[in-house]
C-alpha cells in the first residue's frame, strides 16, 4: 500500500515537471509578468482570461480578439448559481491574468472557493484582474426585505443581467478599458475592437428593437425570476412566477395558485432558460395551452445562440414565434 | 465571558452559556440586518459594514443503537477518546459558529467555534490564509483541519454521512486538526496539481501528546484532477502524516485509565472522488463516488494501564471506505457506504489490546431530504460489524441547518 502511495506521488511530480516547464514558458510570455521571450516559446503573447458564464467569455472574445485566450468555465446548459468548485476550475483560476464574471453574487457558491485556493493575486477581489460585469449596470429587483425565508435572493439585486442587450453594451465598454488596464500594451487593440463591436451592436439592437415591436405589453408567466431586464427591455409583462420563491423548486400548491389566476388573467406564454428543467413549465402548459418558451438565456443555452448576436437573434425569434402561434390580441 | 477552548469537556456554568448565546445571537442578528441597513445601491460607511461573514449551523440527531455505545472498543485498535457510535436517544449535534473575513489585500481569516451539546465551547478552526503571495503559492497558519486524506478538511457539516468512516474513527479519532503552518502549491497547468506539506505542533491524535519544541508532526500531500468531458470531474490524492507521539492515549480515557504509546506513528493515505452530473448540472441528478484508505505504521513503546505493563509495541493497520451518492430527483439523495478495518501486524507486549484476530466492517445506507440549499433531514441505518459479537443496528436521524451567509462547499 505505502508503496502504490509513494509510486503515486513520484508520478505527480514527474510529470509536474514536464507541465511545470511548459508553463513556465507560456508565464513568460504573459504581458505584466516581465518582457522574458524567446528561449524556444514562439507562441503570441495573450492574456489568460477566465470567464465564469458564457456571455461574458463571448463578449471577451469580441473585444480581445487574438490578444486573449478566453476559458468559460460554465456552459449555456449549466445553472450558474450552482457549480462546483471543481480542481479543473482551480487550475484554471491559477492561469489567469483576469477573471470577467457577473458578480451580484451570482457566484457566491463556487467563486470565492476558486480564489481561496487558487493562490493567485492577480485576479483577487479589488485586483484589476477582477471584474465584475454587474457592477457596471443599474440592477433591477434589489430586494427591500432581506430574509432567506424569500428563499435564494441576491442582496445586490438580480444578477442576470445579459439579457438586455443594452446591458451587454455597457459591460463591453468597461471591459475594454479593463483589459487596457491589464494589458496595456494591446489597450489601444481592445479599444478599436470595442469600437467596431459597439457600432455593429447598436445597429443590431435596432433591428431587435423593431422585430420584437408586438411583444410590448405581452404578458408571460417565468419559471425562475431569470428574465427581469429582457422584459424591461422588451416591455413585457411578467404577471407569475413558477418558482414561488427563487431557487425553490415549484411545489404543487403553488403550482395550482398559478393556474387559478391564468384563468382570470391569462398569459400569452411561460418561458425558462434552457439550463432548467421544463417540468414546471410542461405542467402549466399542459393544463392552459400556452406555449412553453425555452430561451437559450446565454450563449450556448440554445443551437442558434453561438454568440451573442445569435442569442439575441434567437431569443426574439423565439418570443415572437410563441405570439403568432396564439395569435394577436390579449 | 469565560470561553472553554480545546477539546477537553468541562462542565460550563449555566450564566456561561446563556452570556455565550447572547453574544451569538447579537454577532448573528448584525450580520443579518447589514445588507438591510446597506438597502439601495450602494453601501454607505457604517460601522458595521466590515463584519465578517457569519454562518451557524444547527443540527440534531435521534439516534437508536441496539448495542451498548458505552461499551464500544474496536478489538486490537487503540482508540482516542472521540471513537464512539454516539449517545442513544434525541440530542443536538456540535453546533457550529463559522465566521470568516479578508484581512487586508493579501490575507483571509476564519473561524470555527464549536458549542458542544454539553455547553462546552471548543475552538475547532482558527487561522490566516494568504491570498496575495502569488504563482500558485498559499500559506496557511494557525489551527486547522489537516490535508491529509479527503473529507478531514471539510467540516462535519459537509460529510455526505451523519457519522464518520470507520476509519477516520480510528485512526484519526474523528478528524485530525492541529496547529501549525501549511504551504500548498498550485501547478499552472491545465490539469489541477496540487502539492502541499504542513509543519504542525502534533497535538491531535495519531500525533498525540507530543508537545515539544520544533515540528511535533509533519505532512505531505498531493493532489490531481480534472474534468472528463463536461459531465463528469474527479481527483485523486495521497498524503504522508509522520508524528512522534509521546504519551498517546487510547483506551479507557473517560474512565481515567488510558493506555500511552510513545514512539513514531505515520499514516499514509490514498484517496479518490469522482462526480457525475449531466451537462454539469448538479442540480436535478447527479452521483458522487468516493473512497479513502488508510495505512497506518505505529513502532514503539506501549503502556497499558490495567495490565500496568510497558512494553514494545508494532502495529502495521489499514482501513478505508468506499461509498456512492446518487441524487435520484431534485432535493432527494441516496447513498450507500462500505466501512472496512484490518489488522495486518500486531505485536503488544504491553496486552493493553485485545484479540486483533477480528476484521470490523459496517454497512450503510442513506436517504437525504434537502427542503432548500440552507436545509436538510436525513436518516441513515448502519449494519456496524466493527466489534465481534454480533450486529449493531444503529439508525440515525438528523435534521441539520444553515443560517446566515453561507458560501459552497469544496468538491
Amino acid at each position: 500500500m505505502k508503496k502504490i502511495i509513494n509510486l503515486c506521488l513520484l508520478l505527480m511530480l514527474g510529470q509536474l515537471g514536464i507541465n511545470g516547464a511548459h508553463a513556465t514558458c507560456k508565464d513568460a510570455q504573459v504581458p505584466g509578468e516581465g518582457e522574458a521571450r524567446g528561449s524556444g516559446c514562439r507562441e503570441r503573447p495573450a492574456l489568460q482570461v477566465m470567464a465564469c458564464e458564457p456571455e461574458w467569455g463571448a463578449l471577451a472574445k469580441e473585444i480581445g480578439g487574438d490578444d486573449v485566450v478566453v476559458y468559460t468555465a460554465t456552459t449555456g446548459l449549466q445553472d450558474p448559481h450552482r457549480i462546483e468548485a471543481r480542481p479543473s476550475l482551480i487550475a484554471q483560476v491559477r492561469r489567469a491574468n483576469m477573471l470577467v464574471c457577473t458578480g451580484a453574487d451570482l457566484e457566491a457558491g463556487w467563486l470565492p472557493l476558486l480564489l481561496r485556493q487558487a493562490g493567485n493575486p492577480r485576479v483577487q477581489p479589488g485586483a484589476p484582474g477582477y471584474f465584475e460585469a454587474a457592477s457596471f449596470v443599474t440592477k433591477l429587483e434589489i430586494p427591500t426585505r432581506l430574509d432567506r425565508s424569500e428563499g435564494d435572493v441576491h442582496a445586490a439585486g438580480n444578477p442576470h443581467i445579459q439579457t438586455d442587450p443594452r446591458n451587454i453594451a455597457q459591460v463591453a465598454e468597461a471591459l475594454s478599458k479593463r483589459l487596457g488596464e491589464v494589458d496595456p500594451a494591446h489597450a489601444a487593440a481592445y479599444q478599436s475592437r470595442h469600437a467596431a463591436f459597439s457600432a455593429k451592436w447598436n445597429t443590431a439592437m435596432q433591428r431587435w428593437e423593431k422585430r420584437a415591436a408586438p411583444l410590448k405589453g405581452v404578458a408571460i408567466v417565468v419559471q425562475h425570476r431569470g428574465f427581469p431586464y429582457l422584459s424591461n427591455w422588451l416591455g413585457l409583462r411578467e404577471i407569475a412566477t413558477l418558482e414561488s420563491k427563487p431557487g425553490i423548486e415549484p411545489s404543487s400548491s403553488h403550482l395550482s395558485a398559478v393556474l387559478a389566476q391564468l384563468q382570470r388573467q391569462p398569459a400569452k406564454m411561460v418561458i425558462h432558460a434552457a439550463y432548467q428543467g421544463d417540468r414546471a413549465s410542461a405542467w402549466l402548459a399542459s393544463r392552459t395551452s400556452i406555449p412553453v418558451v425555452e430561451l437559450p438565456f446565454t450563449v450556448g443555452g440554445t443551437p442558434e445562440a453561438q454568440d451573442l448576436f445569435s442569442l439575441f437573434d434567437d431569443t426574439v425569434q423565439r418570443l415572437l414565434k410563441a405570439v403568432q402561434d396564439t395569435g394577436s390580441g390579449q | 465571558m469565560k470561553h472553554h477552548f480545546g477539546r477537553s469537556r468541562h462542565p460550563a456554568s449555566r450564566g456561561t452559556s446563556a452570556s455565550m448565546r447572547v453574544a451569538v445571537m447579537g454577532m448573528i442578528a448584525a450580520a443579518l440586518s447589514l445588507p438591510a441597513v446597506a438597502q439601495g445601491s450602494m453601501i454607505g460607511s457604517s460601522a458595521n459594514a466590515f463584519n465578517p461573514a457569519i454562518s451557524l449551523i444547527l443540527s440534531g440527531t435521534y439516534t437508536h443503537l441496539s448495542q451498548d455505545p458505552a461499551a464500544y472498543s474496536l478489538s486490537g485498535f487503540a482508540l482516542g477518546d472521540a471513537a464512539s457510535p454516539g449517545q442513544r436517544g434525541f440530542g443536538i449535534s456540535p453546533s457550529e459558529l463559522h465566521l470568516s473575513s479578508n484581512i487586508d489585500p493579501d490575507l483571509y481569516a476564519a473561524m470555527a467555534l464549536i458549542i458542544n451539546p454539553d455547553n462546552t465551547v471548543s475552538l475547532e478552526e482558527a487561522y490566516f490564509q494568504t491570498t496575495g503571495l502569488g504563482n500558485g503559492f498559499t500559506l496557511k497558519g494557525g489551527r486547522f483541519f489537516s490535508g491529509i486524506g479527503m473529507i478531514n478538511q471539510k467540516h462535519p457539516h459537509a460529510w455526505d454521512f451523519i457519522d464518520e468512516p470507520l476509519a477516520y474513527r480510528t485512526f484519526l479519532n474523528f478528524q485530525y486538526g492541529d496547529e501549525g503552518l501549511q504551504v500548498r502549491w498550485v501547478a499552472p497547468t491545465e490539469t489541477f496539481i496540487e502539492l502541499g506539506g504542513e509543519a504542525l505542533r502534533g497535538s491531535g491524535f495519531v500525533a498525540g501528546g507530543n508537545e515539544k519544541n520544533g515540528i511535533g508532526a509533519h505532512s505531505l500531500f498531493a493532489h490531481i484532477g480534472g474534468d472528463a468531458g463536461v459531465s463528469q470531474s474527479w481527483r485523486v490524492g495521497g498524503a504522508l502524516l509522520n508524528a512522534a507521539p509521546r504519551g498517546r492515549e487510547s483506551g479507557a480515557i473517560g474512565a481515567g485509565l488510558p493506555d500511552t504509546f510513545s514512539g513514531d506513528s505515520r499514516l499514509w493515505t490514498a484517496d479518490f472522488i469522482w462526480k457525475w452530473a449531466p451537462n454539469g448540472n448538479p442540480g436535478i441528478k447527479n452521483a458522487v463516488i468516493q473512497g479513502e484508505y488508510f495505512w497506518r505504521e505505529d513502532d514503539g513503546l506501549m503502556s497499558g494501564a490495567v495490565s500496568g505493563i510497558t512494553g514494545d509495541y508494532h502495529a502495521r493497520q489499514s482501513g478505508g471506505y468506499l461509498q456512492g451518492v446518487y441524487q435520484f430527483m431534485p432535493r432527494w439523495r441516496a447513498g450507500l457506504r462500505y466501512d472496512v478495518l484490518a489488522t495486518h501486524e500486531l505485536n503488544d507486549a504491553s496486552g493493553a489490546l485485545a484479540d486483533p484476530n477480528y476484521k470490523p466492517s459496517r454497512v450503510g445506507v442513506i436517504l437525504e431530504f434537502a427542503k432548500s440549499q440552507f436545509s436538510r433531514f436525513r436518516l441513515q441505518y448502519n449494519a456496524d460489524q466493527s466489534q465481534p459479537g454480533g450486529v449493531d443496528h444503529q439508525v440515525y436521524a438528523q435534521y441539520q441547518l444553515s443560517l446566515g451567509a453561507h458560501g459552497g462547499h469544496q468538491f
